[in-house]
């Protein structure tokens, strides 16, 4: 069952873990990310330095998948370089719409790669990448 | 129409005979839409089948049948909410009707400094356009509050934002999120003391309860006919005929002319002024057979059979450890249909799906109604929502509340 591949210890945890549920010191750029049919929303804040995300944290409130995606991106997000993140997060969106299925490929991707079990889910496909939307969206601005 | 007994209602709803991940369903969201009934499903089929030409253009016995049954739908829709067929506007559905009293009506009346004055309640459908119209007309938007524990709504309220500036009261007749009825009787007289319409939202109220138009005496209504047994896409926007008379068309079009000529145009009276264009003959149809369905079961055996449910739903979701209900004063605040809820801890979208996951259907989120849920004491400022249509059972009810308990379990929180 997909739900089950979902709601795992990792990813709950990351839901209601705290360390990336916060403020960035000396944020350089912070970007607002609703879902509006169900109300998921976070606002992005990251730091970045010489090209290099040195910081990133979110705020908001939402379900269990969006916040958990939240956590785990914050968790990728750091210490990557602005393009590299990039690409990451289009993977990421490319794994969850079920157009990258190859397990070496998602291995990149870190834990957040635990929440492919979403692309069995297309009511919730917007929740999981809501987070990386947001960080797209961000960095073009 | 002969009854049908209350127990075998379900069997007459074929999209309820059906299993989700392995267990029958359970569908709890009739707030939203409810399903429809065979006779609905026949009566649009056989319009279609046999009378599908287009209403009040043709001279032939096809066009005859097809705008006797266009304009027999439009009465029997009109007696349904104790309203007369020249004053029953069909339209796509209560978001159309209402937007059409806020755009047609409202500019006669609004000006610069005027109010209109709304119950903090209201779906999206009956806040936003008078938020437009109040912008666009330079008028100050006034929210009566309620009680943010309870979801109950004081006359103080009424008392403090209703006044000698108030040229429109809108409010819902039941809360889709709290499953409350608002004092209409109230808001009528308040409004009616200071020379204010009112425009009530019925979509709630119509499956729930016998609604008379005339009786509660508002100038304005709208509901939807998806919400109570009807094909989605048909409504009705109620409106006393002289106020209707007052209006401009809403669109321009077919089938609401009386005579064009090449500088002006006269339009046809009320109802056929607001239809421009051919319009949802079927739909209209089958909005009538649903009418005839709900008063062949009778509001008795319905409101019966619901005021049972509601009982041992809000009195079942009250006693599950870990699970509160939104708006819940403790005491018995008479719900219609619906009731809010949240699990502890829990968002209300893993809720709902994990309760999908056993084939329970409810809705989570905000409802359409995010100023309402802005204010109420909601976990996550979201809400899970269980609502009972005319099929619904006690089955229905124990299979949400024996779930329930299942669902901090699958999120990894213990009981
Ligand atoms: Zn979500």
């Amino acid at each position: 069952m997909a739900i089950d591949s979902v709601y795992t210890e990792l990813i709950t945890e990351h839901s209601r873990d705290k360390r990336n549920r916060r403020r960035v010191e000396g944020a350089t750029c912070s970007h607002r990310g609703v879902n509006p049919s169900c109300g998921d929303e976070l606002t992005l804040e990251l730091r970045v330095e010489n090209g290099i995300i040195e910081d990133a944290a979110f705020t908001g409130a939402g379900c269990a998948i969006s916040q958990a995606s939240a956590s785990m991106m914050s968790d990728l997000l750091r210490g990557k370089s602005v393009e590299e993140a990039g690409r990451l997060c289009e993977k990421f969106i490319g794994m969850i719409k079920g157009s990258v299925t190859d397990e070496a490929e998602l291995e990149e991707l870190d834990e957040a790669a635990a929440l492919r079990g979403v692309s069995k889910m297309p009511a919730r496909v917007k929740c999981a990448v809501l987070p990386w939307h947001t960080y797209l969206a961000a960095i073009e601005t | 129409m002969k009854n049908i007994a209350v127990k075998n209602i379900a069997d007459n709803f074929p999209a309820l005979r059906q299993t989700v991940n392995g267990h029958t369903l359970v569908y709890l969201d009739s707030a939203a839409t409810s399903m429809r009934p065979e006779s609905v499903l026949r009566a649009v089929d056989n319009f279609y089948r046999r009378d599908g030409a287009n209403p009040h253009r043709g001279m032939y016995d096809m066009a005859q049948r097809a705008t006797d049954a266009y304009d027999g739908a439009r009465v029997t829709a009109a007696r349904f909410v104790g309203a007369d067929a020249e004053e029953t506007v069909f339209v796509r559905n209560a978001s159309e009707g209402l937007n059409l009293i806020a755009l047609c009506y409202a500019p006669l009346v609004l000006g610069r400094g005027d109010n209109i004055v709304l119950p903090i309640t209201e779906h999206h459908s009956n806040l936003v356009p008078w938020q437009i119209l109040a912008r666009r007309h330079g008028a100050e938007l006034r929210y009566m509050y309620v009680d943010p524990r309870t979801g109950v709504l004081p006359d103080s309220e009424l008392d403090a934002k209703i006044d000698g500036r108030t040229k429109i009261v809108a409010f819902t007749h039941v809360s889709n999120v709290l499953g409350t009825r608002l004092p209409v009787e109230k808001f009528v007289a308040a409004a009616k003391a200071v020379g204010a319409i009112t425009v009530l939202d019925c979509a709630q109220s119509v499956p729930h309860f016998g609604v008379d138009l005339h009786k509660l005496g508002v100038d304005f209504a709208a509901f939807s006919g998806h919400k109570m047994y009807a094909p989605m896409g048909i409504g009705v926007m109620y409106g006393r005929r002289e106020l209707l008379e007052a209006m401009p068309p809403f669109l321009y079009g077919g089938d609401m002319i009386e005579d064009v000529r090449e500088q002006d145009t006269d339009f046809l009276p009320p109802p056929s002024k607001f239809e421009a264009g051919t319009q949802n003959a079927g739909g209209a149809v089958g909005l009538a057979a649903a009418v005839e369905y709900i008063t062949s079961v009778g509001w008795e055996a319905i409101e019966g059979n619901e005021r049972k449910l509601m009982k041992k739903l809000t009195e079942g979701l009250s006693s599950l450890k870990n699970v509160s209900l939104v708006g819940n004063s403790g005491a018995d605040v008479g719900r219609y249909g619906v009731a809010s809820f949240n699990v502890a801890g829990v968002h209300p979208h893993d809720a709902a799906t994990i309760l999908n996951d056993y084939g329970v259907a409810v809705r989570a989120g905000k409802h359409c109604a995010h100023p309402l849920l802005a204010r109420l004491d909601a976990e996550f400022g979201a809400c899970c929502r269980a609502s009972l249509g005319i099929y619904s059972t006690e089955a229905d009810v124990d299979r949400l509340l024996e779930t329930l308990p299942l669902v901090r379990r699958r999120m990894n929180l213990g009981d």
